[in-house]
C-alpha cells in the first residue's frame, strides 16, 4: 500500500473561509457557554470581526492566481471578487439580522419548537429575547458560500452548496411573526432545494462518466477533445444547471422564490437575495466559463431561452403582486434574467458586468428589505401593497428612500441600476448576443411599471387608517440603509472604480 | 470657461436639492427661483469668449471631456454648439419664468416647493440632453426628465391627471427603449459612443445606419411628437399645471426634434437620407391633422397642445429636407414654438385661473372684461399663426421654401400641402380668437371675480412677448450663430 500523500495547502489563501467556519464553530460554543440574555451580545461582535478578518485576508490575496488543495479550490480574480462582495453584503445583512430595537426580541422567534398558537409561544411573541442561533447559521451559510464560489471541482462544489443551502433553511424558518407561513416556506426552500441538489449530484455523475474526472480543467480538455459521449456531457450539464439556475432563481425553477421570500425573517429575505444569489452566479459563472466554455453553442440558445423566460415571468408576474417581498422576490427572479445575459456573453466584459451586476443588486436590495422591515404596525410588518398607499406623507423621508430604490431597480439613470444593466448589455451586444439584449430592454421597460406603481401608491394616495407607521430604525438598520442607498447611488455616478476592480478580476484561473 | 458647463449644470441640481430640503415651503421656493435665476445667467455667459474649437463636423464653442466609466467606455462629454446654444437658453430662460410664476401662485395638489424642485430636475435633464456630445450621456440626461415630469403631472395636474401622467410615462418610456437599442447598435458597430466622432466620420456601414436611423427616428417621433404617436400629447398638456405645460411645450418637445439633427441625422446620414420621404410625408400628415384637429377643439388648452402637433410637424418637414435651408427653419422653428407655445400656455392658465373653464363655448367676450390679457392672447395667437414680423413666421416659412427648393414630385407636393397646412393654421387660431376674444361678454366672463393682471405675470410673460418680437425681426438672434455647424452638417449628410 503507497504512503498517503497529502496534498500542499495554502492556508493563507484559504484563510477567509478557514476564519469563517472557525467563527461559526466559535459561535457553537457560544450558543453553549454563554448566558441567554447576554448572547446577542456576543455573538454579533463575534460576527463582525471574523467578517472583517476574513475581507481582510481577501484583499491581502489580491492578485493571487493559484489552484490549491490538490485543484479543489481555485484562487483567482473571479473567487476573491464574489468572496469579497460576499462578505461586504454579507456584514451588511448581518446588521439587519442583528437589529433589535425595531420588534422586542428582534426578529426571529425565541424558541423555533414551540407548536405555533400555543400559551408557551403566545408568551414568547410577546417580547422574548430571539433565538441566536441564527449568527452561527448565517456564519456557516457565508462561509459555505465563499466555498461554493472559489470551488474548483464539482464535489467540492456540491459539499459547499450543502453547506449553505442547509443553514439557510433553516433561518427560513425562524421568523418570529406569521410562524405558520414561514415554516411552510422554510419546508417547501428544503424539499425544493433537495430536488436541486439531487440533480446537480446526478449531473456530476453524468459528467464524470463523460469526463472521467471532476475538476473544471480536465473537464475542460475532455469537452475541447470531444470525445466521449454526447448524451452524457448535455444531459450532466443540463442538471448541472438545473441545480445552479434553481439557487439562482432562474424560471422556470423560480417557483421558491416568491414563497420563501415571503415566509423568512425579512433580514434573511435580504441575506438570500443579495448573497445567494451572488454564490449562485458565481458557481455558474465558474462553471460555464471554466469547465464548459467548449460548449458554448451549445448550451447558450438553451440558457438564452431561460434567460429570457426569467425576465418575462418576473416582469409580468411582478405587475400583479400584492405583497411587498412578493413583489421584491419577482424582481429578484428578473434580475437573475438581466444576470444571465451577461453570464451568456462568455466574452471577459460577460464575467466583468456579471460581477458588477451582483454587487450593485445586492446593496440596492438589501436596503428595499431594509425599508420593509421598517414598515410596520402591531401585528409586524405590513407587506400588503394597499397598506404602503399614502406613506410620502406619512413619512417623506423613508418614502423618498424607497423610491429611489425602486428607481434603481427600474434602471433609472444616475443609479447603480442603470449603470449595471447598461454593463451586462453592452457585453451581451459585445459577445452577439442581440436577441438577448432586446429582451432584456424590452422587459426592463414592463418591469418599470409595478416599480412605479408603488411609487404612485406611496405618493399620490391619502393615507388611510390603516397606513402603518414607519418605525425609527435602530442604529443597525439605519447603518445597513445608509450603506445600501449610498452605494446604490454611487455605483451610479461614479461607477469607474469598481468596474475597474471588475474588469482587473475578470480572469478565471483554469 | 469650459467649467461654466458644468456650472450650468450644478446650478438647477444644486436648487432643486435645496428646494426640496429647505423647512420652509416658500423659503424653498424662492431658492429654487435663485437658483434658476443663476443657470439662466450662466448659460448666458456660454455666449462669450467662443471659439469653434476641433475639426470635426461638431465644432462646440466650449467643451468638457473626462472620463466617467472607462471600462464601459462612458465618458462625460458636454459641448455647446450654435445648434445647441439657443436651445440651451431657452430652457434656461422659460424654467427661470416658470419658477417665478410658483413663487407667487402654486397650483393645487401639493408643496410648492416640490414642485420647484422637480422643475429643476427637469431642467437639469433637459439642459444635459442640448449639451451632451455623448451618446449614452445623452441617453442618460433624456431618461432624468422623464420622472420628474411623470410627477409633476400626476401631481400638480387637473382632474385627469393620473391618466394623462400614465400615458406620458407609457409613450416616453417606450421611446427610451428604442433610444437605448439605438445607442446600444451604435456603440456596439462604431465602438465609440462620441458623438462628435460619429458626426465626424466613423462611418458606420449602410445596415447599422438604417437600423439607428429607424430606431433614433421613432423614438424622437414619440417625444416631437410625431404624427401618429402624439397621442399622450394633448392629455399630458391638458392636464399638467400650467408651468408643467410650458415646459413641457417649451422645451421638453424640442429634446426630441434637437435628438433629430444632432444624433439621428448626424451619425446616421444614409440612414437619413433612406428614410426622409418617409419622415416628411408623416410631418406633412402632422401638419394637416394637427390644423384639422384643433378646428374642432372645444377646450383651450386642449387646442393649444394639438396646436404643438402641426407647429413641429413643420420643424420635421424642415429637418426631413435635409437641407441647410430646411435645418436652419426646423431651429428657428424650435425656438420660436418655444417661446411662443409657451407664451400661449401661460396665458391659457390665466384664463382657467380666473373662469375656471377652458371651455371655448362658455368663454367669450373676454376683450370687454380683460383687454390687456386678451391683447396678449392675441398677440401670441397671431404670432404662432405666423404672422411675419413675429418669430412664428421664420420657421413655417422656411421650411416650406426648403422643401419646394429640395424639387422633385414628393417634396414640391409635400411644400404645398404644407403651405395650405399654414392656412389652416391661421383659420384655428382665429377661431379661437373669435370664440374667447370677441362678441359679447358670456355669463361665465362677465360673472366672474377676476382680478388685473397681476405683477408676477407680468413679469412672467414679459420676456416672451419680447423675444416673439425680436426674434421675428432679427432671426438671425438665432440663425447667426447656426448656420455654420447647420451647413457642416447638411454638407455632411449631402455627402
Amino acid at each position: 500500500m503507497n504512503d498517503l500523500k497529502l496534498p500542499a495547502i495554502d492556508y493563507a489563501a484559504l484563510a477567509p473561509m478557514l476564519i469563517l467556519f472557525g467563527v461559526a464553530c466559535l459561535g457553537v460554543l457560544v450558543e453553549a457557554a454563554v448566558p441567554r440574555a447576554r448572547r446577542g451580545l456576543v455573538q454579533v461582535p463575534l460576527g463582525l470581526l471574523g467578517l472583517v478578518a476574513a475581507l481582510v485576508f481577501v484583499i491581502a490575496e489580491a492578485g493571487t492566481r493559484k489552484r490549491t488543495a490538490g485543484e479543489a479550490i481555485a484562487i483567482d480574480g473571479p473567487a476573491l471578487f464574489l468572496q469579497g462582495a460576499i462578505i461586504v453584503l454579507g456584514v451588511v445583512a448581518l446588521l439587519l439580522i442583528a437589529e433589535r430595537s425595531l420588534e422586542p426580541g428582534g426578529p426571529f422567534v425565541a424558541q423555533p419548537a414551540r407548536p405555533v398558537g400555543s400559551e408557551a409561544d403566545r408568551s414568547q411573541a410577546a417580547g422574548e429575547g430571539g433565538a441566536t442561533e441564527a449568527y452561527p447559521l448565517v456564519m456557516f451559510a457565508l462561509a459555505g458560500m465563499l466555498l461554493f464560489v472559489a470551488a474548483n471541482d464539482l464535489l467540492t462544489m456540491f459539499v459547499a452548496l450543502e453547506v449553505f443551502s442547509l443553514p439557510l433553511y433553516l433561518l427560513c424558518a425562524l421568523a418570529r411573526r406569521r410562524r405558520l407561513l414561514s415554516q411552510e416556506a422554510a419546508l417547501k426552500y428544503f424539499l425544493l432545494g433537495a430536488y436541486a441538489s439531487a440533480f446537480f449530484l446526478f449531473g456530476i455523475a453524468l459528467i464524470y462518466g463523460y469526463a472521467g474526472a471532476i475538476t473544471f480543467s480536465r473537464i475542460h480538455q475532455a469537452v475541447t477533445a470531444g470525445t466521449g459521449s454526447g448524451v452524457l456531457l448535455f444531459a450532466g450539464l443540463a442538471l448541472l444547471a438545473i441545480g445552479l439556475l434553481f439557487k439562482a432563481a432562474a424560471a422556470p425553477f423560480h417557483v421558491w422564490t416568491p414563497d420563501v421570500y415571503q415566509g423568512a425573517p425579512t433580514p434573511i429575505t435580504s441575506l438570500m437575495a443579495a448573497c445567494t444569489k451572488t454564490a449562485a452566479f458565481g458557481a455558474l459563472l465558474r462553471v460555464l466559463y471554466v469547465g464548459f466554455p467548449g460548449a458554448t453553442w451549445d448550451f447558450r440558445p438553451i440558457i438564452g431561452v431561460i434567460a429570457i423566460l426569467t425576465m418575462l415571468v418576473g416582469a409580468v408576474l411582478a405587475v400583479t403582486q400584492t405583497d411587498m417581498k412578493r413583489l421584491l422576490a419577482y424582481s429578484s427572479i428578473a434580475n437573475a434574467g438581466y444576470l444571465l445575459v451577461g453570464v451568456l456573453a462568455m466574452t471577459p466584459e460577460g464575467v466583468s458586468s456579471t460581477l458588477f451586476y451582483l454587487v450593485a443588486y445586492g446593496f440596492t436590495v438589501i436596503a428595499a428589505f431594509a425599508v420593509v422591515t421598517l414598515v410596520r404596525d402591531a401585528d409586524g410588518e405590513a407587506t400588503h401593497l394597499s397598506r404602503w398607499a399614502g406613506l410620502g406623507r406619512r413619512s417623506p423621508l423613508f418614502a423618498g428612500v424607497f423610491t429611489f430604490l425602486l428607481l434603481a431597480f427600474a434602471g433609472i439613470p444616475l443609479t447603480s441600476g442603470f449603470t449595471s444593466k447598461f454593463a451586462v448589455f453592452g457585453a451581451a451586444f459585445g459577445g452577439g448576443q442581440v436577441w438577448l439584449v432586446v429582451a432584456g430592454v424590452v422587459t426592463s421597460m414592463l418591469l418599470a411599471f409595478p416599480y412605479l406603481r408603488v411609487v404612485v401608491m406611496m405618493w399620490l394616495s391619502e393615507p388611510g387608517e390603516s397606513t402603518p407607521s414607519v418605525s425609527v430604525p435602530g442604529a443597525f438598520t439605519s447603518a445597513a440603509l445608509v450603506i445600501g442607498v449610498l452605494v446604490t447611488l454611487l455605483l451610479g455616478v461614479l461607477p469607474g472604480p469598481l468596474l475597474d476592480l471588475t474588469t482587473r478580476a475578470g480572469d478565471f484561473v483554469r | 470657461m469650459s467649467a461654466l458647463l458644468v456650472v450650468v449644470l450644478a446650478l438647477p441640481a444644486a436648487g432643486a436639492m435645496v428646494a426640496a430640503l429647505l423647512p420652509g415651503e416658500r423659503a424653498g421656493r424662492v431658492a429654487g427661483t435663485v437658483a434658476a435665476a443663476l443657470a439662466f445667467v450662466a448659460s448666458l455667459l456660454l455666449w462669450f469668449d467662443r471659439s469653434a474649437g476641433g475639426t470635426g463636423v461638431i465644432r462646440p464653442w466650449h467643451e468638457v471631456d473626462v472620463a466617467w466609466a472607462p471600462a464601459l467606455d462612458l465618458r462625460f462629454h458636454l459641448g455647446v454648439d450654435g445648434i445647441s446654444y439657443p436651445l440651451v437658453v431657452l430652457t434656461t430662460l422659460l424654467t427661470l419664468l416658470c419658477c417665478a410664476y410658483t413663487v407667487g401662485h402654486v397650483p393645487a395638489g401639493g408643496r410648492g416647493s416640490a414642485l420647484v424642485a422637480l422643475l429643476l430636475v427637469v431642467e437639469v435633464g433637459m439642459l444635459g440632453t442640448f449639451l451632451a456630445l455623448d451618446l449614452v450621456l445623452f441617453f442618460v440626461f433624456f431618461e432624468v426628465v422623464l420622472l420628474p415630469m411623470y410627477a409633476v403631472i400626476a401631481g400638480w395636474g387637473g382632474a385627469g391627471r393620473r391618466a394623462a401622467a400614465r400615458k406620458f410615462a407609457l409613450y416616453t418610456l417606450f421611446g427610451s427603449v428604442l433610444l437605448l437599442v439605438g445607442v446600444f447598435t451604435v456603440v456596439a458597430s462604431a465602438g465609440t459612443a462620441d458623438i462628435v466622432a460619429l458626426t465626424g466620420g466613423a462611418a458606420l456601414p449602410r445596415g447599422t445606419q438604417h437600423a439607428a436611423f429607424a430606431l433614433f427616428a421613432v423614438a424622437f417621433a414619440v417625444k416631437s411628437p410625431l404624427w401618429p404617436l402624439h397621442t399622450w400629447l394633448p392629455a399630458a398638456h391638458t392636464q399638467a399645471p400650467t408651468v408643467g405645460s410650458v415646459i413641457l411645450a417649451g422645451v421638453l418637445l424640442k429634446m426630441g426634434t434637437y435628438g433629430l439633427i444632432r444624433v439621428a441625422v448626424g451619425v446616421a446620414p444614409e440612414g437619413a437620407r433612406w428614410a426622409a420621404p418617409v419622415l416628411g410625408t408623416l410631418a406633412v400628415a402632422a401638419i394637416i391633422v394637427g390644423a384639422l384637429v384643433c378646428l374642432a377643439q372645444s377646450e383651450i388648452k386642449r387646442l393649444i397642445a394639438y396646436s404643438s402637433v402641426g407647429h413641429m410637424g413643420f420643424v420635421l418637414l424642415g429637418v426631413a429636407t435635409l437641407t441647410a435651408t430646411g435645418i436652419q427653419a426646423a431651429l428657428i422653428g424650435n425656438v420660436a414654438h418655444g417661446i411662443l407655445t409657451g407664451l400661449l400656455f401661460f396665458l391659457a392658465g390665466a384664463v382657467k385661473d380666473r373662469f375656471g373653464t377652458g371651455d371655448l363655448a362658455a368663454l367669450g367676450g373676454l376683450r370687454e372684461r380683460m383687454p390687456g390679457l386678451s391683447g396678449l392672447l392675441g398677440y401670441a395667437a397671431i404670432g404662432s399663426l405666423g404672422l411675419p414680423g413675429l418669430a412664428g413666421f421664420w420657421g413655417e416659412a422656411f421650411a416650406v421654401i426648403a422643401a419646394v427648393r429640395r424639387g422633385g414630385p414628393l417634396w414640391l407636393t409635400l411644400g404645398v400641402i404644407a403651405a395650405v397646412g399654414g392656412a389652416l393654421t391661421a383659420a384655428y387660431f382665429l377661431r379661437l380668437l373669435r370664440r374667447v376674444t370677441h362678441g359679447p361678454a358670456s355669463p361665465v366672463v362677465a360673472g366672474a371675480v377676476c382680478g388685473p393682471i397681476a405683477r408676477l405675470e407680468v413679469a412672467a410673460w414679459s420676456p416672451l412677448v419680447v423675444l416673439a418680437l425680436a426674434v421675428g425681426l432679427v432671426p438671425a438672434l438665432v440663425l447667426g450663430m447656426a448656420s455654420e455647424p447647420v451647413r457642416a452638417v447638411a454638407e455632411w449628410v449631402a455627402r
